[in-house]
Order: C-alpha cells, then structure tokens, then sequence
C-alpha cells in the first residue's frame, strides 16, 4: 500500500472498540432517520404548497407537514452529535484528514445549516401573514429546500472520502472529492430513502395528528385515502431504489467489500421487496382498511435501515482495516522512540559540563536571539556588554532579571527570571571572559 | 502536526475558531443557561401574581430565545467542532479521547435539553389552568439541564488551563475535577444569569410598547435579576483569578492586548472595572427609576457582559500558551514529551505529509515552507493576521530601518524564544529545519507569497520514505 504514513493520537480509545463502533452504528441510525425527516419533509411540504396554488386544501396540508420539520430538525442536529463524537474518537485521523482536504465545504456546513433552520422557522410562522403572496412564500420554503438538499452531499463527499487514505494524494478541493465515482449514486440512494422515510413516517402521522385529522374532516376526506397516498409514494420511491441500490453497489471502490458487508446489503434489497409487495397490498385495501398492515411494514422497514446501516458500517471497517493496522504498528514504534530519546536527553542534561562551555550554551539557549558577539542585533554586542560590566557579574545578572529600557534604538529586554540563577551566573561568567 | 493541515493565510485559522466560540458562548450564557431561568422566573410571577401580563411576556421573551437558540445558538455549538477540527485536530483529538465519557453523558442531557424545550415552547399556549404547574415544572427541569451541559463542558475548558493530576494518573475524574473547574463555575454561572437578565432588559420595551406601567414593572424586574447576580459573579471572578497558575498571570498583559498594545495593559484594566460598575449602575437606576431609562439604554448592560465575557474568553484562550492542554500538548499540536526525539531528528521525517523528508541544500526553502506549516500555522500566517514576517520585523527591524536580517540570528532566536516569550512553545525541530525555516521567514519578507492549506492545495504527493 503507498498511503501516507500517517500515526493515531497516542492515548487509548475511551471505552473497548467493538463497544464504541456499535454505539456509532446506533446513533447514526437514530440521527440519520430525523435528517431524512427534514430532507423529505421539506421535499413534501414544497411539492404540496405549489400542488397548493391550484387547488388551496394541498396548502393547508403542507402546513400541517412543515410543523415537523421544525421539531424533526432540532433532534437531527442533537442526535448528529453522537455519531459525530464516536466518529471523531474511533476514525480520529481518517475523518480529520478528510475534513481538512473538504476544509472550506466542511466548515460551509455549519453557517449553511443555519441558514436553513432560520429559513425554515421564517416559512412556517409567517404561513398566514404571508397568505397572499404565495409565490414568495414558496420561494422561502424552496430555498430551505435546496439547502436541507446541499447539506447531506457536503456530509457523504466528507465520510466518503475517509474512507479511502489511498486517494487523498489526488484529491484538490472539495469538488475534486465530490466527483469520486460513487459519491453521486450514494447521494440518489439517500434522497430517495429520505422520501420513503418521511412518506412513511405521514402514513402514521396521518391518523394521529390532530391539525391532518382536522384537515380530512373539514374537506370530507377519509383518512385511508390520504395514507394510500402516501404509501403511493413509498411504493414509487422502493421502485426507484432498486435501480439505484445496485448503482451503488457496482460504483463502491472494491477495497470495502466483504462477505459481512454483501450479508447485509443483499438481505437488505431482499427485505425491500417484501416491503414493495405489503405497500402494494395495502394501496389496494378499501378505504377503512389500510394501514392495518402498518406495523408489519415499519418492522420491515426498520429491518431494512438496520441492515443498510450495518452494512455500511462493514464496508467502512474493511476499507480501513489494513490502514488501521499500519497505522497501530507506527504509532506503538513512534512512541517507544520517543520515550527513548527523551530518557536519552535527561541522561545527557546531567552530565557534568565546564563552567564556559555550559555559559555558552546556556547563553545561545537564552540569549543569541537578540545578542551576539560582536556585533550589535537586537539588543548590545557581548563585547558591549563585557566592557559596560568588566568585572561585575552580579551587575549583568540583575539586569537580566528586571531589565529596563535604555536605548531608543533598541526594544526593552524581556525579563530573564525563568531563566536558573546558575545559568545566569554561568552566562555572566562566560560573557565577560570575551575578549577582542 | 500530524495531519493534512488546513490554513488560511490571510485571516489566520484561529478566527475561525473564535468567532464561532464566542458567538456560541455569548447565546449559550444569556439565551439559554441565564435566560431561561430568568422566563421561568418570569412565569412564576404570573401564578403567583394572578396577572396575566407576566405569562404573556415570559412566553415572548422564551419564544425570542428559543429561535435564536435552536438556530444559531445549536449550530454555533456544532461548528466549535468543526472548527477545532480543521484548526487543531490534534488537541481536539486528544481533549476528545480523554474526555469521551463527559461528552457522551453531555449529549444524554443536550437529549434531553432540546426535548424540554421542544416541549416548553410549543406548550406554553395549550397547557392552561390544571396543567400550568407542570408546564412551569418543566421549565424548571429545562433550566437545570441547560446549566448541566455548561458545568460539563467548563470542566474541559479547565482542563486546558490546567491538567492537574491527570498528567500522572490520567483518568477521567482527575481531569474533570482540575484545580480551576469549580471557581471557574462559580464564575461564569452568575454571569450567565447575569446576561439573562441583562438579555431580557433589552427586549422588554419590544415587548410591552403599549402598556407604560408594566413596561416599567418588567424592567424593573430584570434589573434586580440581574444586580443580584452580578454581585456572586463579581466574587466568583476574585476566587477565579487567584487561581490561574502564575505562569499564566504573567501573559495576562499580552492576552488582553495583543502584543502591539502591551503598554495599554493597566489602562484596560480601568476600562473593564469602568464597564462593570456602569451596567452596576444603569441597572442600580433602572430598579429606582423604571420610567426614566430610555429604551436605548436597555442595550448598554449585555451590551457591556457581552464585551466583558469575550475578553474573558479571549484571555483564558491566551493566557494558557503555550499550551493547548496544559503540560500535554503545545498549540502547535505537538506533544511537550515528543520535544526531544523531534529536535533529535527534526519534524519533517516523523510528519506523514509532509511534501519533504529532509533538509537539503536544493530544498531549503521548501523544507523550510513545510515546516512552518507543521510548527507555526496553527497561530502565525505569513503576512496576513499575526503574520510572521511582521512578528520578526518587530524584533529585526523594518525594512526601513535593517536592510537584511541575519539567518544565523533568526535561526537561534528559533532555538530559544520560549524563553524570551513564555507564550511560545519550544520549537519542535532539529537544527537544519531551524535554518531552513529561518531562510523560509526570510524570503518571505523579500517576496511575500500566500501559504495554500490542505483544503486548496491537497497533500500529494507522497514524500520518499526517508526514516533516519
């Protein structure tokens, strides 16, 4: 392998590995779930808000979606620390490395982000007091919207390019990483799994929330043809996925894949079907009947997640194990060096010295920054100072301690008082032995 | 530093971390920490009181503070580490791994601080009669989550100052329980409510335009708020500064000033005691005469601890150089304990991407660029913000009054500045990266050039192996 050779940080990770890595899978289940209830809730609430210009009960319907996002985006960012945490613990060098080379996008994320959720409070409390000018309402949703769409593929160029310490020397910029060949295909996937989630996610949301039962009621709708809408949505989506599932699949560099990653995706895919054919079975259902099958499709649907995440996690360890590796070797023999050279430089430090060899060094350690010997720098030459002095030595240590200022040409000394009195001495001694 | 390093030469990397830090701390301190408990105060007011006009301008007040904190204020927080990330990996590495467990039992309860004001907001209208107990319960519970996440995270700012006996035994606890985390608490937790008060003050004329007397009831209100709290913060700073190590006591004067400014230290000092005793006296008139302040003049006390606390902050950045964790890690993201092996055989052969192994005579003034990079960028740019050229000039003279610099000087000022100016850490090189680095300095002066980051230029290509 020709990577860079690259050292971990030299203390112990906090807690066992294996303990840290399925805390990360966990929490970046839980995160990424609400961030799909953002992307897809924002894609929602636009595509109903301008269904909303022809005929106005899709706008109240919007309404009704847009109140989510504003509680789903809070518990995105603070469930986002986690994963962000045990990432930043477990893959320290990988993940900084790629932030650095992504710097300027990387951090674009954190001002951008605000933006979104200061536009996004802004298009929800201002729905009635902006009722008649629509358009440009819409345009305050839209450009959260494209924002909330920006965010996550700063995000995947970012942990995409972690994994692969081989192509960091190719890499200029973040647009260079973000045209890596499987960057886009894992883009698609995840917009379209936020879709699913979030049509999903209103199928419950549906028969529970007060301001869309209210909604049906006032516009004499049922509420099974709303839900089958919706499952009408996860069904096209599950669709979509299959073609770009496989995408995905083929543009993955080779260096991840294994027997345990493959597991998981396949079962995945397999489990998707299950999940297209309940979906099906549900949008022909009588009106009163569907969503009688929901609990079986979100225990699919979780399954399905669970082994997406996991197989995620899978390909990333396989695509850094030989890394990981190395990287322990050279860190181990780092320290051990250091420590040697350190024990070697103490022992050095209490070898006897001559009193004018030791005020030379001493000297050169303290002093040759501003002064040198003949001539003047900073300060006065050692020859100045010697026949300002002649004999007096404590003179030039006292001074040296609580120096004042007496050139105009020159800036005050700093005070020497951290420097040993008996180095002081020996410089003292060794300055004023220099002769012409 | 070990990692594909991000710079930016103009600005220098260091504003990245504190305009965000200090925008986060300043909303942290008065919106959320100090605010809510001043609205939950505020609420209690209405119960007992019976008037509704209280409750009214509580959930006012609350729904201001909730904006700004779950869209800046959640963010900002986010974008320290971002920006710690991209500054000093290797700090925040280290602070990360030692401290885990606190950030781990913080996010539970930044779970739980985001939830409890979820639920406090978006409730405040529906839950009347019977059910407004609990929901003044929950904001209880809300303000003593928010205080909980400050009190973990000031124990990792303690730290930095001073790492007690974590050096030694290196466990969690020791960390945590440093030397400086309690004063420091009891500092910043009255200035927090303090800045509530003081934050509240300012839109309490938005917020009652129509109703003089109340308006001067409320400001009133938050104004004692915020002279009782004033009072245990002012104690807590005294027992906060007779704490800081010596050491750091003495770059207190250049931590204030910046280097240029040092002669204007005891003047400062004036100007910070003259800020606090005029938000003491504003608020001192606003609590006997309500009606005679002017709205403007609402402003001038957070105005003023918004002031006082960034300085604060900028001073506790400073004054604990030249390390990043104290007796750990330098700012420049090396080790103190690797100082001898990296003098031994210099910082390029040990450093994975660098673009150069060693020190030759064709490549010195490459050498020299990848070692400012990896020992001084973390603080120093070129010629922008801190720059070194002008850092030097300051020492050699100008070009107006020194034609040339003198390598050889340069190079041994290198070799010993951490004692000449107790912020600097050592220089972590061997002596050939010395003169390379001060050849490097040099020709900047004569033909200033930007110094590109990772972030524009990359890491490749791969240096040959060249291991001593």
């Amino acid at each position: 392998m020709t990577t860079f050779p690259f050292k971990d940080i030299p203390l112990p990770l906090p807690a066992p590995e294996l303990f840290l890595q399925g805390a990360l899978v966990l929490a970046f289940a839980a995160h990424i779930l609400f961030v799909n209830l953002v992307v897809g809730g924002s894609l929602l609430t636009l595509f109903f808000q301008i269904r909303g210009l022809k005929d106005p009960k899709f706008d109240e319907l919007a309404h009704a979606i847009a109140n989510t996002i504003t509680v789903n985006k809070s518990l995105a960012v603070v469930m986002g620390v986690a994963p962000l945490l045990l990432l930043n613990v477990l893959y320290t060098v990988f993940i900084y490395s790629s932030n650095s080379l992504t710097g300027f996008a990387w951090f674009l994320i954190v001002p951008l982000v605000t933006a979104a959720f200061v536009l996004t409070y802004a298009h929800k409390y201002s729905w009635d007091a902006m009722a008649d000018n629509k358009p440009i309402h819409i345009a305050l949703g839209g450009m959260a919207t494209i924002l909330f769409l920006i965010i996550p593929l700063v995000f995947l160029t970012n942990t995409n390019l972690m994994l692969f310490p081989d192509s960091w020397s190719r890499v200029q910029g973040f647009f260079s990483a973000l045209v890596m060949p499987n960057v886009l295909p894992r883009y698609l996937h995840f917009l379209a799994a936020s879709l699913s989630v979030t049509a999903l996610f209103m199928v419950a949301y549906s028969g529970r929330s007060s301001d869309i039962l209210g909604w049906l009621q006032r516009h004499r709708l049922h509420k099974g043809s709303l839900k089958r809408d919706f499952y009408g949505i996860v069904f096209g989506v599950t669709l979509v996925q299959f073609l770009a599932g496989p995408l995905v699949l083929v543009t993955l560099p080779s260096q991840g894949l294994s027997f345990f990653m493959l597991a998981f995706i396949l079962s995945g895919a397999a489990l998707a079907v299950l999940l297209a054919l309940l979906i099906w079975k549900e949008m022909k259902s009588p009106d009163s009947e569907v969503g009688n099958r929901f609990p079986s499709i979100l225990v699919v649907m979780t399954t399905i997640v669970a082994c997406m995440v996991l197989g995620r996690h899978f390909y990333r360890e396989t695509a850094l194990q030989a890394h990981k590796m190395e990287m322990k070797t050279r860190t181990a023999a780092f320290v051990a060096a250091s420590e040697q050279a350190a024990y070697d430089a103490a022992n050095e430090a209490l070898a006897p010295k001559d009193p004018l060899v030791a005020g030379k060094s001493a000297f050169d350690a303290n002093c040759a920054g501003c002064h040198q010997l003949d001539k003047k720098l900073v300060g006065p030459s050692v020859l100045e100072i010697a026949s300002i002095y002649a004999s007096n030595e404590s003179g030039i240590i006292e001074w040296s301690k609580a120096p004042g200022k007496k050139r105009a040409d020159s800036p005050q000394m700093p005070a020497m008082s951290h420097v040993k009195d008996k180095d002081l001495a020996a410089i003292a001694t060794w300055m004023l032995a220099q002769k012409k | 530093m070990d990692f594909p390093l991000f710079h930016m030469d103009f600005f220098n990397n260091r504003i990245l971390i504190a305009g965000v830090a200090i925008l986060h701390v300043l909303i942290n301190h008065a919106l959320a920490v100090g605010g809510i408990p001043l609205v939950v105060w505020l609420e209690r007011k209405g119960i007992v009181t019976g008037d509704e006009r209280w409750d009214a301008l509580a959930r006012k007040i609350m729904f201001t503070f909730f904006v700004v904190t779950t869209t800046v204020g959640a963010m900002s927080g986010v974008g320290i580490w971002f920006a710690a990330s991209l500054v000093n990996p290797a700090a925040i590495g280290s602070l990360l791994r030692v401290f885990f467990w606190a950030w781990f039992v913080e996010w539970f309860i930044f779970v739980t601080e985001v939830i409890l004001i979820l639920i406090y907001m978006l409730t405040w209208k529906s839950w009347t009669g019977e059910k407004k107990k609990a929901h003044f319960r929950f904001g209880v519970f809300l303000s003593v989550a928010s205080w909980i996440t400050m009190a973990l995270i000031v124990s990792i700012l303690a730290f930095m100052m001073d790492s007690g006996s974590w050096l030694t035994d290196r466990s969690l606890f020791s960390g945590m329980l440093n030397p400086l985390y309690l004063p420091q608490l009891a500092f910043r937790t009255p200035l927090a409510l303090a800045m509530g008060g003081a934050a509240a003050l300012c839109l309490v004329p938005f917020f009652c335009k129509a109703d003089q007397e109340f308006r001067a009831k409320a400001a009133r209100a938050c104004a004692i708020w915020t002279l009782l709290w004033l009072i245990p913060c002012i104690a807590g700073s005294v027992w906060y500064h007779s704490r800081i190590p010596a050491s750091m006591v003495g770059n207190m004067a250049v931590a204030l000033t910046t280097q240029a400014f040092t002669d204007w230290y005891s003047l400062l000092n004036w100007v910070l005691i003259g800020a606090v005793a005029t938000v003491l006296a504003l608020c001192f008139f606003t609590v006997l005469v309500p009606r005679r302040i002017p709205s403007a003049a609402n402003f001038v006390p957070l105005l003023a601890l918004c002031a006082l606390l960034g300085l604060f902050e900028r001073v506790r950045e400073f004054i604990r150089k030249p390390y990043a964790i104290a007796n750990y890690l330098y700012s420049n993201g090396y080790r103190s304990e690797d100082t001898s092996l990296l003098q031994r055989d210099g910082v390029l052969v040990h450093s994975a991407f660098a673009r150069v192994r060693k020190v030759t005579k064709e490549n010195t003034l490459e050498a020299g660029r990848e070692v400012f990079l990896l020992t001084c960028t973390r603080c120093h740019t070129t010629t922008g913000v801190n720059g070194i050229v002008d850092v030097v000039e300051r020492m050699y003279g100008t070009k107006a009054t020194r034609a040339a610099w003198d390598a050889q000087a340069l190079s041994n000022y290198i070799a010993s500045m951490h004692n000449a100016r107790s912020f600097m850490p050592p220089f972590p090189g061997s002596e050939a990266e010395r003169d390379a680095l001060s050849a490097y300095i040099i020709s900047l002066r004569n033909s200033p050039r930007t110094l590109e980051g990772a972030q524009s230029a990359g890491v490749g290509p791969l240096a040959p192996k060249e291991f001593p």
